[in-house]
């Protein structure tokens, strides 16, 4: 026993190694697996306070780009408005309000915090369970495209483990012809305006230029925009095609993005994952 | 063609790479978890860069009892000035090394994509290197050598 402690502590340096190495690695092999129930992350309140702090700072080097962005939105909204007030309302037409059984609502919320040079890119946002977010739900930017899903969500603040991330996959659907695929980022090319689209069965014919959309077959109501093709028939050892896209957004200046709520999300999921009755 | 979307260094690693000779090895190893935690907190990565820095605190208590007799070291901390070029130049370039090894293998989680993983811990390791060089340099004391 005598021996064994002197061994031990003579090659201390290895063992305390052993121990805090393995330490680490269950931390990190555990965040990966499970849906990360760990507090140290951004949504913590003494970082998250941090960068909302910094991010002060940061908005307003970027007034002048929000602007033009929102004078861009508001225009396109104007023109919506008017092509519905010149509406010939002489017309007989039965009207369906169609605004109390809207399926889908919009929450904006600001970026706090954004990554895009890591393999696995997660951002916050400064909106939490107070104001109806919920982990699982469906993020686009206000401009064009995806963004990503909800990860953790604390009381005011909640991060998105963006569309750059390895674990992130979303069901989208060339336009022109329907066809189905998955979009994710990350296949050797990790340009942050890049995507993939794989899984596309083998007898699709895809162009150049084609838009992509989100199918409305997960989280994402169908037809958000997603990006344009920008190469075609990539060769995989798989039975499926692959094409290369342009994604819309940037995922390095975004400022505001919409968290979508789903009213009918906790229905579908139960109808389609029903609690079995206990015998 | 750039490279600047694959490298990140990462300089915090000074802080280990610095820490005096005398130090306990419990108390250095608990001093690079603790950091790595931090980092961990605010990149949300938990674990890895912890783990990354525990195999840095362990490469460098191994190569300095390998390169150094413990019972003659009379400097207070294996910096620049005191330890010289060569010596400093290839003890971070061990430390850093490896830590950028473990980090991006332990980010990335995956092999398939080995020689992207790769190629960024290079590049990275260059950028870090270079930048620890220059801090060393900037705080160069003169009179000790």
């Amino acid at each position: 026993m005598r021996n064994l402690w002197i061994f031990i502590s003579r090659y201390n340096a290895f063992f305390l190694f052993i121990i805090f190495f393995l330490i680490g690695i269950y931390l990190t092999v555990k965040n990966n697996a499970y849906q990360r129930s760990v507090t140290l992350n951004s949504t913590n309140e003494v970082v998250g306070t941090a960068y909302e702090r910094f991010n002060v700072f940061k908005r307003y080097l970027n007034l002048g780009k929000v602007n033009d962005s929102l004078a861009a939105e508001n225009a396109k909204l104007k023109t919506t408005l008017l092509a519905l007030t010149t509406v010939d309302s002489a017309m007989d037409v039965k009207v369906i309000d169609t605004t109390t059984n809207q399926q889908y609502t919009y929450i904006a919320a600001k970026v706090v915090k954004n990554s895009v040079t890591l393999r696995n890119n997660v951002m916050t946002v400064n909106k939490g369970t107070l104001d109806g977010l919920e982990p699982g739900m469906a993020v686009i930017s206000p401009q064009q495209g995806v963004v990503g899903f909800i990860r953790d969500v604390s009381a005011h603040l909640a991060t998105i483990q963006s569309l750059l991330h390895k674990d992130t996959k979303i069901s989208v659907n060339i336009k022109r012809n329907n066809a189905l695929g998955s979009l994710v980022w990350g296949d050797n090319n990790f340009d942050i305006r890049k995507a993939f689209i794989k899984e596309v069965p083998n007898h699709i014919k895809m162009n150049v230029g084609d838009t992509v959309v989100t199918s409305g077959l997960g989280k994402f109501p169908a037809g958000i925009l997603v990006g344009r093709l920008s190469r075609t028939n990539i060769a995989t050892n798989d039975n499926f095609l692959s094409a290369e896209l342009n994604l819309f957004n940037d995922f390095s200046t975004l400022q505001y993005v919409y968290v979508i709520k789903n009213k009918l999300a906790k229905e579908q999921e139960l109808l389609e994952n029903p609690v079995k009755p206990k015998e | 063609m750039g490279f600047y979307d694959l490298s990140t260094p990462f300089i915090y690693v000074l802080f280990l790479l610095l820490l005096p000779f005398g130090i306990p090895n419990i108390l250095l190893y608990l001093l690079a978890f603790g950091t790595g935690l931090t980092l961990d907190a605010f990149y949300d990565t938990m674990g890895v860069h912890a783990t990354a820095c525990v195999v840095l605190a362990f490469v460098r208590i191994s190569f300095i009892s390998i390169s150094l007799n413990k019972d003659a070291i009379d400097d207070p901390e294996p910096a620049l000035s005191y330890m010289g070029f060569q010596w400093f130049a290839l003890y971070s370039f061990l430390c850093i090394s490896t830590h950028h090894l473990v980090l991006f293998f332990l980010e990335t989680f995956r092999l398939t994509e080995i020689g992207y993983t790769l190629m960024r811990c290079g590049i990275s390791c260059i950028f870090t290197l270079g930048l620890i060089l220059l801090v060393e340099f900037i705080f160069y004391k003169r009179t000790s050598r």
